[in-house]
């Protein structure tokens, strides 16, 4: 039997009359990488403190390492790392202060701590920069810190919550390859990111929205089950003009613009259609399908959430 | 509970204070700087005074007179006036506090026996040390009148006339009856209250806004951990204020211990843990540093200094009064302390006091973990 890294069955939690996370389920398997993706104040945040045990769910279970998070919580927390959203390290103390004060915490010391920093240092690449005061560092540098910190005591499940919020590209892009060599390592990692390229890089996606889970699935499963028809890419000299004509049309699901490029989501049968209609017009435009990005899934699955409310408001 | 994970977050707490030198200069030397200021501002021996005397008679009893009342610390003789409506301004302008008439012809019906009468003018705007100088000005004033008799007495043949008894005081405790000896026991405690409650309860507000604490609390810390490993540094570091100030009061106030060191130990320590699980609770509750660095100015610097009877006396104040002094821990240490340093006594005479520092220590700590645990876990 594989025992699952995370586990969640209806997870729900409510603050006052607020439904803050309504009846979230997700399954994490050790070495790999999920993607927990939604708006701010979608519930992401709240799931990832009720799954660390800081905050008692108003209703389901969730196991995190084997551990049940209502009763077992102080174990919990010697086997999960947790990297927060904002950067939450001593300013004041150095790279090597830090280290040494979370690896102590975590009950590690001696050879033992010693040789955890050194391996942690190398993996992440923060040698030679031991004694630089924390808070003098790019945001870049923090983040690999912070992450550092998490990662001393080898845990199991490790919590990513917004990682790489306000740094540069290229700092991202090396955070990733990190995130993939702990994944390796066979820890499960749970990610939460608004960026939708960072998205791809996921194993398994969960879209929240308003507490609720909307769809879930790998990067390719979700855009090949949450999205309906073909998706075509046109370019044309006046793509906002068009965008407002194409608005109007009746065989045209959904439009939205990226720059002097058009995504047009059409059912199969009336992709025909369409481009003689568009013919008709007598642009100099090119048509082609294209395959959705992670972008294209989510707008389109908000947009129905969004129709789904005004529906039922309506009704 | 376990010493592991104390250890760490002991010296993570004294690196921060390395590293924020103002913390340090807040701990050992700000304390000293209260305690000089405050020994030489808050002086009630009223010595001094100036004194202007408007001597009409200008005998040699008068001139007697004048100078048997200058000759101690008590009276600054400033002015020698020929009228008396000059005292009008000298008064106004606050140029002397104290005047003395003495009327013509003092000197010849003093001989006569006629039993002349002097006057005593003074500025009554702070009743305290008018009262105090209409003291010792009438105390001197009589025995000197006293003396006169005595002499006349002698001289009319009846031999060796003395009075019909004789005073013998003695003072204990403070033998020259300075208030710095009873002020300095009552500094300390001010002193270290206010900084205390500062500087610990700044500790737990300053990791919720820097936003340090969400790591601290998906740790294995557990909240009695984090605010014990926070506690001791800071024990530690007002010890070293305490024993500084103590070497203050002696050097420039001659307040010399009279009693146990190691019971003075003790008792410092109690005290300084109920200033500590004070800035604990503080701490919990304020939402920020500013509005902790408030509470505890307003929870510490008016009560110790107006309700602990380090100026004013408890048993003068209402008894709804009395009753908010009775749970400031500042009135029990100043009762151990005076008795330690003043009065050299044992155990016995302040074992309640410290009885009570300890359960308010504790009962304040229990509260703040209580409040520490409930953010922990919402």
């Amino acid at each position: 039997m594989s025992r699952l890294a995370v586990e969640a069955q209806g997870l729900s939690k409510k603050f006052g009359p607020f439904l803050a996370v309504d009846h979230v389920s997700l399954s994490i398997n050790y070495g790999r990488i999920f993607g927990f993706l939604g708006a701010n104040g979608a519930g992401k945040s709240t799931t990832i403190r009720m799954l660390c045990g800081l905050l008692q769910p108003s209703a389901g279970w969730a196991r995190v390492a084997g551990y049940d998070v209502l009763t077992e919580a102080d174990r919990i927390k010697k086997v999960i790392g947790y990297m927060s959203q904002r950067f939450s390290l001593y300013q004041d103390l150095t790279v090597q202060e830090n280290l040494e004060f979370f690896g102590r915490v975590y009950g590690l010391n001696g050879s033992k701590l010693k040789s955890r920093i050194t391996q942690v240092k190398e993996l992440v690449g923060l040698q030679g920069l031991e004694n630089k005061l924390t808070g003098k560092m790019p945001s870049g540098w923090k983040q690999k810190l912070a992450l550092s910190c998490a990662i001393l005591h080898e845990p199991e499940v490790i919590f990513l919550d917004e990682p790489t919020g306000g740094v540069d590209p290229i700092s991202r892009r090396n955070f990733w390859e990190l995130i993939y060599k702990l994944s390796e390592e066979g820890r499960a990692v749970l990610v939460t990111t608004h960026y939708l390229d960072e998205a791809e890089y996921c194993h398994e996606l969960s879209l929240i929205h308003a507490g609720r889970i909307i769809a879930s699935g790998s990067p390719r499963e979700m855009k090949k089950n949450y999205f309906p028809g073909h998706l075509l890419e046109l370019v044309c000299p006046q793509p906002l003009e068009i965008y407002e004509k194409l608005k109007t049309w009746s065989e045209v699901q959904g439009v939205s613009l990226f720059g002097t490029r058009l995504h047009i989501l059409v059912e199969k049968e009336s992709r025909e259609k369409l481009e003689q209609k568009l013919k008709g017009l007598g642009l100099a435009c090119s048509l082609r399908q294209i395959v959705p990005t992670l972008e294209d899934v989510f707008i389109h699955q908000l947009e129905k959430e969004a129709e789904k409310v005004k529906a039922n408001g309506l009704g | 509970m376990g010493l592991v994970r104390i250890k760490p977050v002991i010296q993570k707490e004294l690196l921060h204070i390395r590293r924020d030198p103002l913390s340090l200069v807040l701990l050992l030397v700000l304390p000293v700087f209260m305690l000089v200021l405050y020994g030489y501002a808050l002086n009630f021996d009223v010595k001094h005074l100036s004194l202007a005397v408007v001597d009409l008679d200008k005998s040699q009893s008068s001139r007697e007179l004048v100078a048997r009342l200058t000759s101690g610390e008590y009276f600054d003789l400033k002015y020698r006036l020929e009228r008396i409506s000059e005292l009008d301004e000298l008064f106004d302008h606050e140029k002397i506090k104290i005047a003395l008439v003495l009327p013509k012809n003092f000197g010849r019906d003093l001989v006569s026996g006629r039993g002349p009468a002097v006057q005593i003018l003074l500025d009554g705007t702070n009743p305290t040390p008018a009262q105090t100088g209409l003291g010792y000005l009438s105390n001197i004033l009589r025995q000197y009148s006293t003396n006169l008799n005595l002499e006349l007495l002698n001289r009319s043949g009846l031999n060796k006339i003395t009075m019909p008894f004789a005073v013998r005081t003695r003072v204990w405790y403070n033998p020259e009856l300075k208030s710095s000896k009873f002020l300095v026991p009552g500094l300390m405690a001010f002193v270290l209250m206010v900084i205390i409650v500062l500087a610990t309860s700044l500790t737990i507000v300053r990791e919720i806004e820097k936003k340090t604490m969400d790591q601290l609390l998906l740790s294995p810390l557990t909240p009695a951990e984090l605010v014990v490993g926070k506690i001791i540094p800071y024990l530690g570091l007002s010890l070293i204020g305490a024993v500084v100030v103590l070497l203050a009061g002696w050097l420039l106030f001659g307040v010399v211990v009279k009693g146990n060191y190691l019971l003075l130990l003790l008792v410092v320590v109690i005290f300084l843990f109920c200033g500590l699980s004070q800035g604990l609770l503080i701490s919990t509750v304020a939402s920020s540093q500013l509005v902790a660095f408030l509470l505890s100015g307003i929870s510490t610097l008016l009560p110790t200094f107006i309700l602990s009877g380090f100026v004013f006396p408890i048993r003068n104040m209402p008894p709804v009064i009395q009753g908010i002094s009775s749970i400031i821990p500042a009135r029990y240490f100043l009762v151990c302390l005076r008795a330690i340093i003043l009065k050299g006594v044992g155990l016995k005479a302040f074992y309640r006091e410290m009885i009570f520092m300890t359960a308010y220590g504790l009962v304040v700590t229990f509260l703040s973990l209580a409040k520490l645990k409930k953010s922990f876990f919402r």
